[in-house]
């Protein structure tokens, strides 16, 4: 088992390595400067501008301090943002972007997999049916629909919740954030708990375990469920990446000051280094998480840890 | 006397990939036997013992790693793959498996009409179709059938496509690998009966396959019995079913009778990969037979004929030349 | 009975006869057909402002049958434009997707061995990648246009094609129906196209129909955060977003564009799902 995680670790490396190359890359391609676009820049402050931002050396040169940086935390500074650094932008951001998406994973878990659970145990009646549709529904509808939507119904014709606004320690600001990341996840998890419980219900060693008598209760709860909530494990990795995607959208809808609102008035300032960073930290956090619910997985499964073991 | 088919010394070897060693599996090792037009020729032994293998690489299907295969008295297992294509009107093959030799995007008329399509290039369809149906008339299988796909028939029923998609090009020689192993009992009888006529009325030369002695002894008149990738024994039917010389021929006939769970449940022997630096000493069959002697473990017994003509590869066997009697357990 | 291409036309039956997938389809074909002639038909150009109807209702003013926007454009006008470009660019992303992933893994699939392992590695590479992310990297880097955005997407969605035309055509090497028709003497051109190919269709075709809301979903996302399509073309995603933020006021402006892009999701969804229903012939 550590040796597995030694080699999954190890496997992270390169992916993020690429991340970063490519991330780097990519944006030295861009045609033009980052202060083209700045008109009537007197060339000496043009030429002190690129050299306070590096862009007179090689690129080789720029990749590498770049790197050192990155080795120190330090995303460099801002295009556009003057009086900001990138890694101030992400120190702020961060903290808002985990505590939606936290909230929002945690809600999943609590209502998806019982739901999943609750449909399957009534197949085919109404209950499965409603729980059905409105995973379907969930799943397929966008988080940039349902964020206004929500907003709409329970801030604007209910007036039940605020519409935006961030304040610390206002619980209700976090509601529709969260409710609105969670949707798509709940609706994910309740039909990965449905399908994979009936599937382990039908399985010929539960069949065995009710012909030994045992209570119907006992064989969920003991027998049935960890063996199909294994398979809904290894769907907290996307999960993972479906919440950080989406709350670049809820960021910006309910104006949170998150790690994603930053992210797209990067991109719409283009503004190379802040997008480089907020980048590389969710592709880095994805890969952390996805990593996570693998080797959760993998510590789970009884025949992956006996044969990591060995 | 050289035969229609003759093969010496031919040996395929599998590599192995997947794991840090490159590894092998021998799954034919140095067969040698001639097959004489119009005979058919048997071809027996256990699951995984390279039957198809043999088979297949007769027909090309898989590469020689040693020996020679001569057509007609033409060596044909160095000739480039444009040179093959004219032989494969000559040389056919009945697979094991029926539902997954048809592809199941075509009709089953077309998967028969098919190779007329490379031997006779300027058919019309109309007429390589109306070809293809006499011969499915011919075979048996109901004319509204050859209009269907392969999922909308039985497996006995596209048996019958399987071995008129062999017959169409109107070859000499037929390898026929286990065609009714994957079929129900109640029609393995009726394809074997409609082999038999196929072969009688046809003339044709045929190395059939298969793991059921019974069904082998049915039809051929000269048997080759094989155990891991080597021919142990070669012997006309009429000698072999109440004398057979090799320890694992007169297993396999103990063994017809009883269809028993645990006659089933005995060990079958499967080639192990090895390492192809460190080859392994000995009678492959000395673990499993019950006249072995030691120096059954250190040397390999080479395929020898009898004066009688009979060939079986066994130190002992001039121990019993009258064969071996079954086993009284 | 079948002719030629019978199965086709079976698997064309068994679709028929599924009547969400029929329905689905019809919807489609409405609205594509709606999305190309509709503006042409209608009184108003897309960016066309009528000053006498600013943001009014759905069906309360003339010649406005979903409401105007703030500006006092025709929101169905807009509505079936932003269809067009979400749809436009949908197909052309999957087209890009369809032709890189059929080729890159029916080659890997076909030649099997290390060829075969590294283009894989290649394509889990990307796979590992956050691809949003990369494609706001793109749009930052080369501009916004709908070309980059084109190109961006079709860069990675063909990931997935790949693997699934791979797999099969690893399987259907391996099958003896290829053997088969190898014995009967067929040349290997003869068997791709004839064996191979068609084989392979069912999958590529089913994947191709659920990988077009795919892509509309990512394009909106975009066009939806400002950095896809931009003002004034129209597009689903930008739609809704110029619709949120005059929700209070006039909630038929994200009602209006939604609901399009919900429908046309769902019905190209329940289309993919029908067709590989359809094209599998072994459940029937
Ligand atoms: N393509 C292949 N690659 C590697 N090993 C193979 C392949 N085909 C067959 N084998 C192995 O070669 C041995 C002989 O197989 P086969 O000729 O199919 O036996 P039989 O037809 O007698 O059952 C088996 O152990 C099988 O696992
Ligand atoms: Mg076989």
């Amino acid at each position: 088992m550590l040796a597995y995680v030694a080699r999954r670790l190890l496997g992270a490396i390169p992916t993020l390595a690429v991340i970063v190359t490519l991330s780097f890359v990519l944006t030295r391609l861009a045609p033009g400067g980052p202060f083209d676009e700045e008109q009537a820049l007197a060339p000496e402050i043009r030429a002190n501008l690129e050299a306070a931002y590096d862009l007179d050396q090689p690129v080789a040169i720029q990749f590498g301090r770049y790197l050192a940086g990155l080795l120190h935390g330090d995303f460099g500074p801002s295009y556009k943002f003057r009086d900001f650094t990138v890694t101030e932008l992400i120190a702020s951001g961060l903290p808002v972007s985990l505590t939606i998406g936290a909230a929002a994973i945690i809600l999943a878990i609590a209502l998806g997999i019982p739901a999943g659970i609750w449909a399957a145990l009534r197949q085919h009646r109404l209950a499965d049916r409603m729980v059905m549709s409105l995973a379907v529904a969930g799943i397929s509808v966008p988080v940039f629909v349902v964020a206004p939507f929500l907003a709409l119904v329970f801030g604007i014709w209910l007036r039940w919740l605020p519409v935006a606004g961030w304040t610390a320690g206002r619980p209700g600001d976090l509601v529709l954030p969260v409710v609105t990341l969670a949707l798509p996840v709940i609706a994910y998890l309740a039909r990965l708990t449905r399908g994979s419980l009936l599937e382990v219900l039908r399985a010929p060693w539960i069949r065995a375990a009710r012909a030994r008598g045992l209570a119907p209760r006992r064989i969920l709860l003991a027998h049935a469920l960890p063996a199909a909530l294994l398979p809904v494990v290894s769907f907290l990795g996307p999960a993972v990446a479906a919440v950080l995607t989406g709350s670049l959208v809820v960021e910006t809808i309910f104006g949170l000051p998150g790690m994603g609102r930053h992210l797209v008035q990067g991109a719409l300032n283009r503004d190379y280094t802040l997008v480089m960073g907020m980048v590389i930290v969710y592709a880095a956090l994805m890969i952390a998480l996805n990593l996570a619910a693998d080797l959760a997985y993998a510590w789970l499964d009884p025949r992956i840890r006996r044969e990591r073991r060995l | 006397m050289s035969g229609l088919l003759e093969l010496r010394g031919v040996t395929v070897k599998y590599t192995l990939t997947g794991g840090s060693r490159r590894r092998e599996l021998t799954a034919v090792d140095d067969v040698s036997f001639t097959l004489q037009s119009g005979e058919m020729l048997g071809l027996v032994g256990e699951s995984g013992c390279g039957k198809s293998t043999l088979g297949r690489a007769i027909l090309r299907l898989v590469p020689l790693s040693a020996g020679e295969v001569h057509w007609q008295g033409r060596r044909i297992d160095r000739l480039r793959r444009k040179e093959f294509r004219g032989l494969r009107r000559e040389l056919q093959l009945v697979f094991q498996d029926p539902n997954a030799c048809l592809d199941p995007r075509m009709t089953i008329v077309e998967s028969v009409a098919e190779p007329l399509r490379s031997s006779e290039p300027g058919l019309p369809r109309a007429q390589r179709i109306a070809r293809a149906t006499a011969l499915l008339d011919e075979v048996g299988l109901d004319s509204e059938l050859s209009d269907r796909y392969p999922h909308q028939a039985s497996g006995g029923q596209l048996q019958r496509a399987g071995i008129a998609r062999a017959l169409i090009l109107d070859p000499r020689l037929v390898v026929c690998d286990e065609p009714v192993s994957a079929l129900d009992v109640s029609v393995q009888g009726q394809i074997v009966n409609l082999l038999a006529r196929i072969r009688r009325e046809r003339g044709l030369a045929s190395l059939f396959i298969s793991h059921n002695l019974a069904v082998v002894a049915g039809l051929c008149e000269r048997v080759m019995v094989m155990y891991l990738g080597r021919i142990v024994e070669i012997a006309p039917r009429a000698a072999l079913l109440p004398a057979p010389l090799h320890p694992y021929s007169r297993m396999l006939l103990d063994s017809v009778p009883r269809i028993s769970p645990a006659a089933r449940r005995r060990p079958v022997a499967v080639p192990v990969a090895t390492d192809p630096d460190a080859p392994v000493a000995g009678c492959a069959f000395a673990a499993r037979c019950p006249h072995v002697i030691a120096h059954c473990r250190s040397e390999l017994p080479p395929l020898q004929a009898r004066p009688d003509g009979r060939l079986v590869a066994c130190h002992r066997a001039a121990e019993w030349p009258g064969g071996l009697p079954p086993a009284t357990a | 009975m079948n002719g030629r291409g019978g199965l086709w036309r079976d698997a064309l039956l068994r679709l028929a006869a599924n009547r969400v997938a029929c329905a689905s389809l019809a919807i489609l074909m409405l609205m594509i057909v709606a999305a190309i002639v509709g503006p042409l038909l209608l009184d108003y150009r897309q960016d066309e402002i009528d000053w006498a109807h600013m943001a009014v209702p759905p069906l309360t003013a003339e010649g406005h049958w979903l409401g105007t926007d703030r500006l006092g454009r025709d929101l169905l006008v807009r509505t079936l434009h932003g269809l067009r470009v979400s749809m436009g660019i949908a197909m052309l992303a999957t087209l890009v997707s369809l032709a890189i992933g059929v080729s890159w893994g029916a080659v890997a699939g076909y030649l099997r061995g290390r060829t075969d392992a590294l283009m894989m590695r290649v394509v889990d590479v990307l796979y590992a990648l956050p691809q949003v992310f990369f494609v706001i990297i793109l749009t930052v880097v080369f501009g916004r246009s709908p070309a980059t955005l084109l190109v961006a997407i079709g860069a990675f969605g063909w990931l997935t094609m790949a693997r699934i035309v791979r797999g099969q055509a690893l399987a259907l090497r391996e099958r003896e129906f290829v053997e088969a028709a190898i014995v009967g003497g067929a040349g290997t051109a003869r068997i791709v196209t004839r064996h191979i190919i068609p084989n392979l269709l069912g999958p590529v075709i089913v994947y191709a129909t659920l990988t077009v809301p795919q892509v509309i979903l990512v394009e909106s996302f975009l066009s939806f955060l400002g950095i896809g399509i931009q003002e004034p073309l129209a597009s689903l995603g930008n739609l809704i977003a110029d619709g949120a933020v005059e929700m209070e006021t006039a909630s038929w402006m994200l009602l209006v564009p939604a609901s399009c892009l919900v429908l046309v999701v769902f019905c190209f969804n329940f289309l993919g799902d029908g067709l590989r229903d359809a094209l599998d012939p072994r459940d029937h």
